[in-house]
Parts: structure tokens; sequence; C-alpha cells
């Protein structure tokens, strides 16, 4: 039985009342990823499982046995940034910096769904695959990381700017 | 949350053989249940995870589409099937939590997610018939501005939280479901429960029932079909009112018409009513708006929540309008 957590096996918890994100946190010490409401209404908690942006507060860890997690920490690191970490940095993605991990992970794989054509609320024509990252497309997209500090301005441009990049 | 054991379903078999011990509940994606159980409004002591039974979603021989029940909400809304000929399911689904939510939510799991409000969540302080039968409802002379407006009881006013579940009813999905006596289908809108004297019972499963799969009958009106839902912020907030509706106009006059509601009674709320009142009419707003007094003439409303009376008929029919397109 074993998750593997920025390409390490780890061992899934005796007890299964541990959430995957407590698991990260305080099994790991990775603290990258943070506790905001531990009920599903911030996005702070926000990992990748096999590439797919999940909650990990609202699981537990033993529903992933087998798969494979990617926090902020595996993400990048200093030295060696995701380039939508440099952005963040550029941009003034954030101020405090609490949702900032759970921005970022959102993020890199919000940018995978809208090119594999996942609709969203905003999106007007259902049976195109082709979805413009519009300004109103990536607003409702994040919806689902709030932010105290109000740096929406800065993450938005923040991905705008990795968009470009990998554009040119 | 209270100990509890933790076994996946390898089949249908196996799924049904681990639930039926006392005290067990399924597990789909965890975002409801693993929620109450953090807060002991749920006690199971086993969980049985049930993600790995049939996700695929395909065309069934009569041209329907038959979704297994441990599909993600994502996957339901992207699948192209859905998108083209369902689009009320896509609409509703994206409407819905967020993307990160959609990703871990099951079809399953969304259907039997609770109807539920703030006083239910707060099991030290609050009197909540739902929680605890008998004890006591303290949204009806508290905070109600979200509570139903239709076939509510004085035991319990809360409202179904699924915007999915209110594209199913007005899609007539049918509801199949496995159980150690065999299995069984149920029309989606006879599959949860009114609040009567027992909101604590909310669907018409029985402990150790299994949902299997979701299947959405052929329709030729269904790829004319919408979503709209109102809340109180643009993004991931429960509905205020929602309304699912498909609509087939013949020289100007309604062939048929599917109407479905949702935040505003303890189930998604099949509008029959609005439908029979709308059925041969002339497409138009006098017709629109009569179907949906036909509908809302039954609202009992509290302190709070009188405003959906009105919200309702005019999404309702705006709804309506927007479907009808040029027709009109
Ligand atoms: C912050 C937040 C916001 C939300 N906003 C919205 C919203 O705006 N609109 C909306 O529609 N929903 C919303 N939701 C609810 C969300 O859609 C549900 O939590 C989700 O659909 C439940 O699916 P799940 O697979 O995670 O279920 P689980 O939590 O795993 O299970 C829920 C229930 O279903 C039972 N179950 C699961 N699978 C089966 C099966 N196959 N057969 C029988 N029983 C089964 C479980 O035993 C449990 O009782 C929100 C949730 C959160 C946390
Ligand atoms: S409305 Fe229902 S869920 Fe809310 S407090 Fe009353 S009984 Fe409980
Ligand atoms: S901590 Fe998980 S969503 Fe807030
Ligand atoms: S930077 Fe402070 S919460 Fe977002």
């Amino acid at each position: 039985m074993s998750i593997s957590v920025n390409g390490n096996a780890v061992q899934v918890p005796d007890d299964p009342r541990v959430s995957l994100l407590d698991l990260l946190r305080d099994g790991l010490h990775l603290h990258g990823t943070k506790k905001g409401c531990n009920q599903g209404a911030c996005g702070a908690c926000t990992v990748l499982v096999d590439g797919e942006r999940m909650l990990s507060c609202l699981s537990l860890a033993v529903q992933f046995d087998g798969r494979s997690i990617t926090t902020i920490e595996g993400l990048g690191e200093p030295g060696a940034l995701h380039p939508l970490q440099q952005a963040f940095v550029e941009h003034d993605g954030f101020q405090c910096g609490y949702c900032t991990p759970g921005q970022i992970c959102s993020a890199v794989a919000m940018v995978e769904e809208v090119r594999r054509g996942v609709p969203s609320h905003v999106t007007s024509d259902l049976n195109s695959n082709v979805i413009d990252f519009s300004h109103d497309e990536m607003r409702e997209r994040m919806s689902g990381n709030l932010c105290r500090c109000g740096a929406y301005n800065g993450i938005i441009d923040a991905i705008n700017e990795t968009l470009k990049e990998a554009a040119e | 949350m209270i100990p509890f054991s933790y076994a996946r379903a390898s089949d249908v078999q196996d799924a049904i053989a681990k639930g039926a011990l006392g005290g067990t509940k399924f597990l789909g994606g965890g975002t409801n249940l693993v929620d109450l159980m953090r807060e002991t409004i749920e006690r199971p002591t086993g969980l049985v995870d049930v993600t790995g039974l049939s996700s695929e979603i395909t065309e069934t021989r009569d041209g329907g589409v038959m979704i297994g029940a441990a599909a993600r909400n994502t996957a339901v809304t992207e699948h192209p099937l859905i998108r083209s000929r369902y689009p009320a399911l896509t609409r509703a689904i994206v409407a819905g939590a967020s993307a990160q939510i959609r990703n871990m939510a099951t079809v399953g799991g969304n259907l039997m997610q609770r109807t539920r409000c703030t006083y239910f969540y707060d099991g030290e302080g609050s009197h909540c018939n739902k929680r605890a039968p008998g004890d006591g409802c303290d949204a009806l002379s508290g905070f109600n501005r979200s509570h139903a407006i239709l076939g509510a009881s004085d035991a319990c006013i809360a409202v179904h939280p699924s915007d999915m579940c209110v594209a199913l009813t007005a899609l007539d999905a049918m509801v199949h479901i496995e159980g150690s006596d065999g299995s069984r289908s149920l029309p989606i809108k006879d599959f949860h429960r009114l609040p009567g004297d027992r909101p604590d019972i909310e669907t018409m499963l029985q402990p150790g029932d299994l949902i299997t799969a979701i299947e959405l009958p052929a329709s030729s009106i269904a790829a004319n079909s919408t979503y709209r839902k109102v809340r109180d912020r643009a993004s991931y907030a429960f509905a205020l009112v929602s309304v699912a509706a498909a609509l087939e106009i013949e020289n100007g006059n309604v062939r048929d018409v599917r109407i479905a509601l949702g935040g505003v009674a303890h189930k998604p709320w099949r509008a029959e009513r609005a439908e029979a009142a709308l059925r041969g009419k002339p497409a138009g707003e006098a017709a629109f708006l009569a179907a949906a007094e036909a509908e809302l003439a039954a609202a009992r409303t509290f302190e709070g929540n009188a405003f959906k009376v009105e919200l309702a008929r005019r999404t309702i029919v705006s709804v309506l309008t927007e479907l009808s397109g040029g027709a009109v």
C-alpha cells in the first residue's frame, strides 16, 4: 500500500481517518500545502492527483493508494522554479502567500483542462473543443481558490504570462 | 471522526457483500461524506470505496447514454455525447462547486449528497430534525433565506444542494440500483423524498443499496435544453433558485416541455404542473408566465425566503424564453 508523493513512495497511514492533507503536512512535513478551511471552501489545500487538481482536505489519504500526488514542493524548488512559480513572483501574484501553493497547483491543472476542452460555466459553445483563455474563463475556472489578500489581478497576470511564454 | 474500517470494492457483488454490514457506507469522492464524518454528523463504522466500479459513459442500444455511478462529475460534463445531446446536464454540473470538487465527486455521490442547511452542520449549537429526529428545526424561525418554498414540512425546510440532479430530473434520467435482493431502477423524480415527518430519510435507497449507473433516455427534446443557476456570487456558491428546462416548439406552439427546479425543495423539483399548463399553448411570455404561476401557486414561504417565489417565476420565464430562441 503506497502513494507516490512528488515521486517518492510513501506508506499509506494505518489509520484511515488521516486526510490526504494531514498526511502531507503532519506525516511528511510538506508544509507548502495549506489548511485554510478544512471543509472544501477555499482551495488552499489543492494538490495534483495524477495531474488533476483536487482538494486534499476533503479526502482520506487511503483513497489515494496507488496514485501519484504532486504538491507545490514537487512542482519546483528554489533555484529551479516552475515557470508559474516564477511568474507569481514577478507579477505580485500574492501578498501573504497563504493561498499561493493552492493557486499555483490549481492553475497548472486548469491550463491542462482548457487544452483538453473541458467546458466551464462561462463557455458559450459546448460543442467546440477549442476554448479561449479569456479573462472570464480564467476567473471562473480559478473560482475554487480564494485569496483573502485579494491578489487576484496579479494571479491572473501571472497565469497569462506563462501562457504567453508557452505559446512562443 | 470516530474510528472506521476502509475497504475497496472490486466489483458490484463485492460492494453489495461488503456494504451489507450494519454501519457501513459507500464512499465516492468523499467530498460530502468525509466532511460530515469529520463533524461526526455521519458516523459510519466502515467505508466501502466504490470509485473502482464502472465509471464508463456509453451510448445505449436505443440511443440513450449510460453513466457508471463512479464517473467523476468532470468526466460527465466534458463527454461529447452529453455536451451535444444533453447540454442542460453539462451546464448544470459546471455550475456546481469548484473544478477541484467536480474532479473528485462521483455521479453516485452527487445523487446521495445530504439535503442540508447550516443548522444541520451546527451539531453542538442547533436543533435539527434531520440530524436528530424529534429535536426540532431551528431554521423554521431562524435564518431561512436559502430554504425551501415547495414541498417542505414543519419538520424540515432544507433544500437539496445538487445542480446535476436538477438537470437529470428534467431529462427523465433513470437511477439503476443493486441491492441484496437484486437490481431495480427508479425514475430520478421518484428517487429523492420530501421531508414529511422523517427528514432524516432522503432517498428511496435501503441500507446497503448501491447505485450502479444513471441512464439518460434517448430524447429529441433534450438537445434543446439548458440550466440556469441564480446565486449570491457569480461562482462557487449554492443555488438560490435554479431551472433546468427543455423545450420543443412546433408551428409556434409548445409541443413538449420539461422543467425542473433547484434550490426550492428538499429534492430536485420536477415542475409537472408548469409542464402541463404549457403543453399545446402558443410559445411566448404569457404562456411561460402562466406555467410558472401554476407551479408556484403552492409555494409556502418563510421570513427570509419569500423572495424566492418571484425569483423562480422570473427565472422560469427567462429560461423558457431563451430556449424558444427565434421561434417566438
Ligand atoms: C465547498 C463545497 C461546495 C459545493 N457546491 C456545490 C454546488 O454548488 N452544487 C452542487 O451540486 N454540489 C455542490 N457541492 C456538493 C458536491 O457536489 C458533492 O459533495 C459531491 O457531488 C458528492 O460526491 P462524492 O462522490 O464526493 O460523494 P461522497 O462524499 O463520497 O458520498 C456522498 C454520499 O453518497 C453515498 N454514495 C456514494 N456513492 C454511492 C453509490 N454508488 N451508491 C450509493 N451511495 C453512494 C455515500 O455513502 C455518501 O452518503 C459542494 C461541496 C462542497 C464541499
Ligand atoms: S431545515 Fe432541516 S436540515 Fe435545516 S435545521 Fe431544519 S430540520 Fe435541520
Ligand atoms: S483547506 Fe481544503 S478547501 Fe480549504
Ligand atoms: S496572498 Fe494572502 S490569501 Fe492569497
